[in-house]
């Protein structure tokens, strides 16, 4: 099966920030691609670049096999895009919002009541029709710019940080929806800056400084880092961390919780060292063992090697 | 066509949602057209035309006597009244002296001989200062033909009274009030604000609250758009114009002497260059703070410059260069002409060609600017 969506080496500068260097992405039917990388990584400018609403300075995007610079309507076409910032008009209620893109992308009205209600009712905003767009909350308002995204039932859907600023409960419901669209068929690109939100995705690529450093599954992307993580449950917390980090194997350190995530050359020598090194410094050990890498232990490790590279 | 009823629309609905804005629209007008009062000024070099029936020494004398003054600029020779008239409705010429075939023989036959001044009272500014310099010339040459005629002949061979009169008729507007002057500028100013300040700042809206990064991805078309914000201005500018010469015909009775159907039609072809400007800024500004910096400074020279406040004869040579490139000073002579001195197309072809000229440029420039896109 044809990719939906294919970007290839897109380039965008803006003056002499160079914000997107060389991004190459395909995203296919039924697959979730997660975006995911630092503030300023350059995640909204590829969105943006991938929807049309900058042009490249260099590479090419097509949408359903219409290239986007050449044959820009019918790429849009097949495209749903909902932007980082909330973009509809704040003074039309929530049934006029979703009127005004219905006219404008050519849904036929007698087609539009039945698409408004089953919308209305996908993302729970039944009994708010009439509510002015600027007194929904936070949460509604990303709804509301779901079902604006979707009223001319696109191909590939574009969401950047939908879920930012949005309650844990609305996240949960917001990724049903995005499960469901999934299930339908539907492409969807996903920007977020959040590594669990990342996880849910199909395939994941990780964004720095404009450059798209790794791509692949989670399995994939994790694999590279099997055995080399061990967990450490211990304090005092600086006893512990300097400690840890004058082992010759540890090479980074971070805090998760109450708890450590050790990076390490290789998983036997500190094993074997640390408990006693960390009992001599006057530390309580609880708990040392390898675990499975989490994906902020693979893009913190990738961080760390390009800042090194830098 | 579904498309652009869509956007229309939504630009009306819009304009409901913000009934301030609305109301500030249609007050604003009647608002100035109290406040504005008479602003007097110290008129020269007042163009006019002559009509020189007689052709004589004693005809180009006083003719020299008028020239010397100052007060008048001898720009255009007329050959019949008609011309004289003609000129004055145009607006070329703002006075015309009218030289009798006799003039030269009554003087030297000592008869009272009779000049007539006719001068346009649409601008009453310049029509006073004229009505009172070609009085005033008039009598100080007619004293000197005097003491010429005592030394020559004596006392015995002169008429009692002066040698020759002015006759002076102001046209269009014998009052000479200043409302007759303030209206119809009024509509040109109105419409430049409604046009060029509330486009702008419409379309500067999309862009600064984020709602053009959804309008980017519609299949909607630039011209659509650009359209669909104009077309409500276009119709509440109309309404303006409507409203300013009802309130200026029962209020302030000025009398609408020309066709209210072309002032219409003109005032539309006057509204797309002012519309291109709004485009134009709306295609620098981001913000709608920022389009509001570009547009004061800018309103400002065209109420100046224009003629609206201070008469074009009375500004020095380089600000009425200026005055040539801002489209209102066309628009205030065609609706004074129309509203004050009852003329019809034909006379006002230059300012209609002058407009169109502005209308394509501005429009071109800006559609060749405007760019569906955040970069």
């Amino acid at each position: 099966m044809d990719p939906l969506i294919v970007a290839s080496d897109l380039h965008k500068s803006f003056g002499s920030t160079h914000a997107v260097k060389g991004v190459s992405l395909s995203v296919r039917a039924g697959e979730a691609y997660g975006l995911v990388g630092p503030d300023g990584a350059g995640k909204t400018t590829t969105m943006r670049l991938l929807v049309g609403a900058l042009s490249p300075d260099a590479g090419t995007a097509q949408v359903g096999g219409f290239d986007l610079q050449l044959r820009t309507e019918e790429a849009r076409a097949g495209l749903g895009y909902l932007p980082q910032r909330f973009s509809l008009y704040g003074d039309l209620t929530v049934v006029e919002n979703l009127q005004f893109f219905a006219q404008v992308r050519g849904v036929g009205s007698a087609d539009f009541v039945k698409r408004a209600a089953e919308l209305f009712k996908f993302v729970g905003l039944e009994g708010f029709e009439h509510r002015r767009a600027d007194q929904l909350s936070g949460g509604m308002k990303q709804k509301l710019g779901l079902a604006c995204a979707l009223v001319h039932q696109p191909k590939v859907l574009l969401l950047d940080e939908p879920t930012g600023g949005v309650d844990p409960v609305t996240r949960q419901d917001f990724w049903q929806l995005i499960i469901r669209l999934l299930t339908e068929g539907t492409a969807v690109i996903i920007s977020t800056p959040y590594m669990d939100e990342a996880a849910r995705c199909s395939r994941i690529g990780f964004m720095h400084t404009g450059r798209l450093l790794v791509e692949g599954t989670l399995r994939e992307l994790t694999a590279s880092m099997a055995g080399r993580v061990l967990e450490l449950a211990a304090h005092p917390k600086d006893t512990v961390k300097r400690t840890a980090l004058a082992d010759p194997d540890v090479e980074d350190v971070l805090t998760f919780g109450d708890r450590f995530h050790l990076r390490v050359k290789e998983a036997a020598g500190p094993l074997a060292r640390l408990p006693g090194a960390l009992a001599e410094a006057g530390a309580t050990v609880e708990r040392l063992r390898s675990v499975p890498p989490a994906l902020e232990d693979v893009f913190i490790s990738l961080l760390a090697s390009s800042a090194k590279g830098n | 066509m579904r498309r652009l009823r869509a956007l229309i629309r939504k630009e009306f609905t819009h304009m409901r949602r913000d009934p301030r804005t609305l109301v500030m629209i249609l007050i604003m007008p009647i608002l100035q057209l109290f406040l504005l009062g008479y602003i007097s000024n110290d008129v020269r070099n007042i163009s006019a035309v002559v009509f020189d029936q007689d052709n004589s020494r004693a005809s180009r004398a006083l003719l020299d006597a008028y020239r010397a003054a100052d007060y008048f600029s001898l720009d255009y020779v007329a050959y019949s009244e008609a011309d004289v008239t003609q000129l004055i409705d145009s607006g070329q010429a703002r006075a015309g002296i009218i030289i009798p075939p006799s003039y030269g023989g009554d003087l030297a036959a000592g008869r009272s001989a009779e000049v007539a001044v006719l001068i346009d009272g649409s601008d009453p500014t310049i029509a006073n200062a004229a009505l009172s310099a070609a009085t005033f010339v008039g009598q100080a040459h007619a004293t000197n033909i005097r003491f010429q005629q005592l030394a020559v002949r004596g006392p015995a061979a002169v008429t009692a009274g002066l040698p020759f009169e002015v006759r002076t008729r102001v046209l269009y507007n014998p009052d000479l009030l200043s409302s007759y002057n303030i209206v119809p500028g009024l509509i040109g100013t109105i419409l430049l604000f409604t046009t060029m300040g509330l486009t702008a700042n419409a379309i500067v809206r999309e862009r600064e609250r984020g709602t053009i990064e959804q309008l980017i991805v519609t299949p909607i078309r630039n011209w659509e758009l650009i359209l669909a914000k104009i077309t409500p201005f276009i119709l509440v500018s109309m309404v303006d114009v409507v409203l300013i010469l009802l309130v200026g015909t029962l209020w302030f009775g000025v009398p609408i002497r020309g066709s209210v159907l072309l002032l219409l039609a003109l005032s539309g072809l006057y509204l797309l260059p002012n519309l291109g400007l709004g485009l134009l800024i709306s295609t620098f500004a981001r913000t709608q703070q920022e389009a509001q910096i570009v547009i004061l400074p800018l309103m400002l020279p065209f109420w100046m410059l224009s003629g609206f406040i201070f008469p074009i004869a009375a500004m020095p040579a380089a600000l009425q260069v200026i005055s040539r490139f801002i489209p209102l000073t066309y628009f205030l002579v065609i609706v004074r002409s129309i509203v004050i001195k009852g003329v019809g197309i034909e006379i006002l072809i230059p300012q209609i060609a002058a407009l169109s000229i502005f209308a394509v440029l501005l429009l071109g420039i800006a559609a060749l600017r405007f760019r569906k896109t955040l970069d």
